[in-house]
């Protein structure tokens, strides 16, 4: 088992290994995968109230493995990773979320996905008014609430 | 410590406490609020930042026991398929909720009435209508008066645009023939009262930045203290105390220093939600009062009702507004009205959400096994992301008395106070109508062209809306407060939260606890020469 508040490098291994699995880099939509060291610098530099159940999560990867990850063949290692998402439960959910959330902040990601670099306060976003006639059949139609 | 003793003191902050602290704050007497939470910051809220949605899973969360603030005080859940969410401290719950603002039907004070199910409240909807207007103009609201399937109302402010969301629905709607309109919410869509109008941010649910969404931190709250009335926070409620005269005589709190301190009042009311209410009533135990304050009922904690929201939601080729929005602008009340034919009794609003932000579309598509690992992620993700609508149809959750919130007897908060209990099953009844909620919700989804459809029966962390644990009525025996609020066994003992709720309806409560609350200051005010009696 890991510190309370860190991972032990056989765990940042895996899940270095396993990031790459749930998002592997695309020359398509010319994005890094989930094990970039960028991601994984802030992974670990956030992980914070998840580290334990994420270790937790690492640990049951670890047994099932019977190795370190990336020593299995892709065949082996797609098997293995189906039985952790499938066992894990709160542990392995925590740590694949942990996963997503920094990938899907990540600069190169978000502009692949033509999203702004930024916090959404102060600039906020514009909203269209939309088409208000479509409310004109409900208006046609009427109806009356139920009245004791 | 003991302190001068005040005329009126409240217990909680939140949207009933700030409510009934301004409606008596006229009457010029010394009145006391507590608060087991602090003043909130603005600047520190998520969408401040770039890491905006990984709060939403941790110091965000909707769930005490996530996310565990100090001002948190722990729920055991477990036997619940709803786990209670709210938020602790000034505004409480109203900082971080969607603004959705619809009220009770008058049909909903009658269910025993027209339906034969439940019991009739003891007061009926045009007893709250100048409550309602007047919580509308302070909570500042905005919407589109005239819909022919709901209560009429004055929003002093336009509705919310329909933006890129709204048309998809409204279209989908129109050719199923069903009923929609724009939703009245607690969004200020222009300035307002000191507010700024806003901008879409897009988070509304865990506190806005910007000040748009009305809480009661920055809409009661200024113009109550300026009115005279005194708010201390960080200031955790263990008990109520009773003389030997069966009175109420004060609360033992503990301070933001952890010291317990004694505050005595003429008048103590209770603003705590349908959770904290009964769990202070039950730790407050006294020879005179063994199974809790204001229990010979015995229904003190009992009757809880949820609101199970049957949820679902698919995916459409257009974009949605996902996270450029307030996430819900519109409301549906097609099925709210009983209609025996449906296999159920009763019914349910519909509202309906706009999208979600990148980091929880992944997350939940990949949670509900849309979303694959591997080399096929990205171009499944760019097909979900940003194209997300979804269907709630939000039950009226009958009550039941096994349905309940009791004393855990391990579980206490960080001051050792023993923590609340639920006990919770979701009834046939509601079964039934979750079920139809969601077959309407997969009609109307796949009228707007949506795929990959996910359903969520319940929202597991849905428990939002907490309600009918102190009921109001007429008779003592089954009842916890009359008709006006007041506790049928100590005179000077009060209740204005959403547990004097009698039957829930099927919409979100908070502007009709609120019009309630306004309701019990207005009832104390024109009775105060004989409020004992």
């Amino acid at each position: 088992m890991s510190a309370a508040n860190e991972l032990t490098s056989a765990q940042r291994d895996n899940l270095r290994t396993v990031a790459a699995m749930i998002i592997p880099a695309s020359d398509e939509y010319k994005v890094p995968g989930a094990d970039d060291p960028a991601i994984q610098a802030d992974m670990l530099a956030t992980l914070g109230r998840d580290t334990a159940l994420v270790a937790q999560a690492l640990d049951h990867l670890a047994r099932l493995a019977g190795k370190p990850l990336a020593e299995l063949d892709a065949a082996k290692r797609d098997a293995i990773a189906k039985e952790f998402r499938a066992t894990g439960g709160v542990a392995a959910a925590t740590l694949v979320r942990v996963v997503l959330q920094c990938y899907y902040r990540d600069d190169r990601v978000l502009r692949s996905l033509g999203l702004e670099l930024r916090a959404p306060f102060p600039k906020g976003y514009t909203l269209e008014q939309g088409d208000w006639s479509l409310l004109d059949p409900v208006r046609v139609r009427g109806g009356r609430m139920r009245i004791p | 410590m003991k302190h001068d003793p005040v005329d009126v003191l409240i217990i909680g902050a939140g949207a009933s406490g700030a409510a009934v602290a301004w409606g008596l704050a006229e009457t010029r007497m010394h009145i006391l609020c507590l608060d087991q939470g602090g003043w909130m910051k603005p600047s520190e809220y998520p969408s401040t930042g770039r890491d905006w949605e990984a709060k939403f899973y941790g110091d965000w969360s909707t769930s005490p026991n996530i996310r565990g603030r100090p001002e948190d005080y722990p729920v055991n859940d477990d036997n619940s398929p709803i786990k209670v969410v709210n938020f602790n401290g000034v505004g409480g719950s109203t900082v971080m909720y969607t603004a959705h603002w619809p009220r009770l039907h008058p049909s909903d004070f009658k269910v025993k009435t027209l339906d034969g199910v439940a019991d009739d409240w003891p007061i009926d909807y045009d007893a709250l209508t100048p409550f309602f207007e007047e919580n509308d103009r302070i909570m500042g609201v905005s919407g589109l008066s005239g819909d022919p399937l709901s209560p009429l109302t004055h929003p002093p402010m336009p509705p919310q645009p329909l933006g890129l969301s709204g048309p998809l629905i409204g279209k989908a709607m129109n050719k199923l023939g069903w009923h929609w309109w724009p939703s009245d919410t607690t969004v200020a869509t222009m300035d307002y009262e000191g507010r700024a109008r806003c901008i879409n941010l897009g988070h509304c649910t865990p506190a806005c930045a910007q000040g748009a969404k009305a809480s009661t931190d920055i809409t009661y709250w200024p113009q109550a203290i300026r009115a005279g009335v005194e708010l201390k926070t960080h200031c955790r409620v263990r008990e109520i105390l009773t003389n030997e005269h069966g009175m109420a005589s004060g609360v033992v709190y503990y301070d933001k220093d952890g010291v317990e301190q004694f505050q005595p009042a003429e008048v103590v009311i209770i603003a705590c939600n349908g959770v904290g209410t009964p769990r202070l009533l039950l730790n407050s135990v006294s020879g005179r009062f063994p199974n809790g304050l204001a229990n010979s009922s015995g229904l003190v904690g009992k009757n809880l009702m949820f609101h199970p929201y049957a949820q679902i939601y698919g995916f459409v080729k257009e974009p949605t507004d996902s996270n450029r929005a307030p996430p819900t602008c519109l409301w549906s009340k097609e099925f709210y009205d009983t209609d025996l034919s449906r296999g159920f009794v009763r019914g349910y609003g519909i509202q309906f959400g706009r999208g979600a932000g990148p980091v929880f579309e992944a997350v939940a598509s990949e949670q509900k096994g849309i979303l694959p690992w591997g080399a096929d992620h990205h171009r499944v993700f760019r097909r979900l992301n940003g194209h997300r609508l979804a269907v709630s149809a939000i039950c009226e959750d009958l009550p039941e008395e096994h349905n309940r919130v009791t004393l855990d007897p391990v579980l206490k908060d960080s001051h050792g106070i023993p923590a609340p209990r639920i006990d919770y099953t979701i009834s046939e009844n509601s079964r039934k109508m979750m079920e139809h909620g969601l077959a309407r919700g997969r009609e109307i989804l796949e009228a707007a062209g949506a795929t990959d459809i996910c359903i969520n029966n319940p929202i597991p962390w849905g428990g939002w809306h907490l309600l009918g644990t102190a009921r109001m009525g007429t008779d003592p025996a089954r009842s916890v407060v009359n008709e006006w609020g007041r506790s049928h066994d100590v005179k000077n003992l009060f209740i204005v939260d959403g547990s004097v709720f009698v039957t829930s309806g099927g919409v979100n409560p908070t502007s009709t606890i609120q019009a309630i609350a306004l309701y019990v200051a207005d009832q104390m005010k024109q009775r105060l020469a004989n409020l004992f009696d």
